[in-house]
């Protein structure tokens, strides 16, 4: 219980916290734009970290590889939405499908169960190598949280435009979007790629940082992201309203977790535990809205309006 | 400017709730009609403004829109002929978004969308200027979430939206039959203003004989998914509710039995 143990770990969690963060925003996308709670996350998380380390490994510039990353992810996205809307699929039914499907594909990428790569042979773009005795620019701490802070800017200007209403609209009640001409199973479908879009980047991160892809990687991410999400918004909504600061809420929920997590595991719990305590604590904040609203009966005033569930 | 050539519905066939919602149903609109409808409890009042509007496919006949066979169309492409307020106030509005951002997203019906902004500084005038018609005040609240509106207010905000750009054909299925009936005479009053105006071709569903009589050029009555009564011209103007259940009684052999309707 030495304090100092916990305090050289902060780093590496703020880091994590981070990196898991651009996986939180793509689930905000879904889970609050979308009203979808899409599980394809749970393969598109490993299909970015795969596609993104191979490419590195057989010789690909890194910025490609993670591009490559997010197409790859975006297409997961693409295949549940497609699932979803043309084959009329409930979303979470789609969303297990494609992950399933992925865990054969991700392991076809990589060739077997995981995959390592060393910083020091190759050249990346994060690594938990770097979290001391490196300039700022180097460290994961200072890239990652560019990065955010440059999609952010790219989704508040994306959710601003005629297509990003049109999604926002479909989420919320899809009869008003289709009586205003909107095709909602084009939003849905593109709302589901722009998501694992950046599931798959966030993977890519991941499996840079980590050193290593691994087919289990994504396990629970959905779980992780709305932890994030939920944490996010209870710690922030009173200081942030506009979208884009709700978005930085979401990747500052991330780190939050990636905190107690940090101080949990130095308090000395079982770390087999983990999923468990997440678990429970997602199931326990979910449930709040709905006693909220069973005991004081508020609410009514912002309840969306029809059957949004297609 | 409308014309339903003998549609046909049926919900839940081969089941025990089979029902025959719409049968061999006609009805050819002019330009510039209003139309008010009524009937009792299944009717099918609803299930021809959903037929006109494209929610689910007909099972037999055709459907003309402003001389665009739209049978075949799916929901989100027919909006762009289509003004719709609904009965629900809720189904109308995406209550998370801002009043601007809805005003925005029907001045976009029927258009592209792409990746230009979502709402220009121009047309924030310019629905200013639309809202100060309703008279509620939301001409300064431009950004506010539709969700904390109420009921009237959000009925009244998307009659506005169905007619922000001129439509072929405007659909009002029981859009005041929510709202209490101060708020209602308020949206009924607008409405028709806006008709007026626009000279718009209009469907209206009501439960409200009075309004039936006094709204509109032409009346039709639907029973069992067929039009029983269709009264139009002079001899509507000249209408009293008691004239309308007399003709009821003789047009369908049964007498009147939804107080809501004499009363309402």
């Amino acid at each position: 219980m030495n304090i100092l143990n916990l305090l050289n770990a902060l780093p590496g969690a703020i880091s994590q916290g981070l990196i898991w963060g651009i996986t939180a925003i793509g689930i905000y996308i879904t889970y609050r734009i979308l009203d979808i709670a899409d599980l394809t996350v749970d393969g598109s998380l490993c299909t970015g970290g795969a596609v993104c380390i191979v490419m590195v490994l057989s010789g690909q510039n890194i910025y490609i590889s993670m591009l490559a990353a997010t197409l790859a992810g975006m297409t997961t996205g693409f295949v549940t939405g497609i699932f979803h809307t043309f084959m009329g699929i409930p979303p979470i039914l789609s969303g297990i499908l494609t992950q399933l499907s992925l865990y054969s594909v991700n392991l076809k990428i990589m060739g077997k169960a995981n995959q390592a790569i060393n910083v020091d042979k190759y050249d990346l773009l994060v690594s938990l190598r770097y979290i001391k005795g490196v300039p700022f620019y180097q460290n994961p701490i200072f890239i990652v949280s560019v990065s955010i802070i440059l999609l952010v800017i790219l989704l508040y200007w994306f959710f601003g435009t005629e297509l990003g209403c049109a999604l926002r609209a479909t989420g919320c009640n899809s009869n008003m979007a289709r009586a205003q001409g909107i095709n909602t199973n084009l939003s849905k479908v593109l709302g589901l790629m722009i998501s694992n879009g950046l599931v798959g980047l966030s993977g890519a991160l991941l499996a840079q940082y980590q050193g290593f892809t691994d087919i289990n990687m994504g396990r629970g991410a959905i779980v992780i992201g709305l932890a994030a999400v939920i944490i996010g918004e209870a710690a922030f909504k009173r200081i942030f309203h506009n979208f884009g600061f709700k978005l930085i809420g979401v990747a500052l929920g991330s780190i939050l977790y990636y905190l107690v997590l940090q101080v949990v595991i130095w308090l000395g719990i079982d770390t087999d535990l983990l999923k468990l305590l997440s678990a429970l604590v997602v199931a326990f904040f979910l449930g709040i809205p709905y006693w909220k609203r069973k005991l004081f009966n508020t609410g009514y005033a912002l309840k969306k309006g029809g059957n949004n569930h297609a | 400017m409308l014309e339903m050539k003998n549609v046909t519905k049926i919900f839940n066939p081969g089941t025990v709730n089979e029902k025959l919602a719409l049968d061999n149903f006609s009805l050819t609109l002019e330009d510039g009609d209003f139309v008010t409808v009524i009937g009792g409890n299944g009717a099918g009042k609803s299930t021809m403004m959903n037929a006109i509007a494209g929610v689910w496919s007909i099972d037999a006949g055709q459907i003309i829109i402003d001389g665009t066979d739209v049978t075949k169309l799916s929901e989100h492409k027919r909006a762009r002929f289509l003004g719709r307020v609904f009965q629900d106030p809720m189904t109308g509005t995406a209550a998370s978004m801002g009043i601007e951002e809805n005003l925005a997203l029907a001045k976009r019906r029927g258009r592209s969308r792409f990746l230009k902004t979502g709402i220009s500084k121009k047309e924030r005038e310019e629905y200013k200027e639309k809202l100060k018609i309703l008279d509620l005040g939301l001409e300064n609240r431009l950004t506010t979430k539709v969700g904390l509106l109420s009921g009237g207010q959000r009925q009244a905000l998307t009659l506005l939206m169905a007619t922000l750009q001129k439509p072929r054909l405007l659909l009002l299925d029981e859009h005041t039959a929510a709202l209490d009936p101060k708020t209602a005479a308020k949206v009924l009053d607008t409405t028709e203003y806006i008709v007026t105006r626009d000279h718009l071709t209009t469907l209206m569903i009501t439960h409200n004989m009075r309004d039936a009589i006094t709204h509109g050029n032409r009346l039709i009555m639907l029973m069992d998914g067929k039009i029983i009564l269709d009264i139009r011209g002079e001899e509507k103007k000249k209408l009293t509710v008691e004239d309308l259940l007399h003709k009821f009684e003789a047009a369908s052999g049964e007498e009147f039995a939804n107080d809501k309707v004499i009363l309402g």
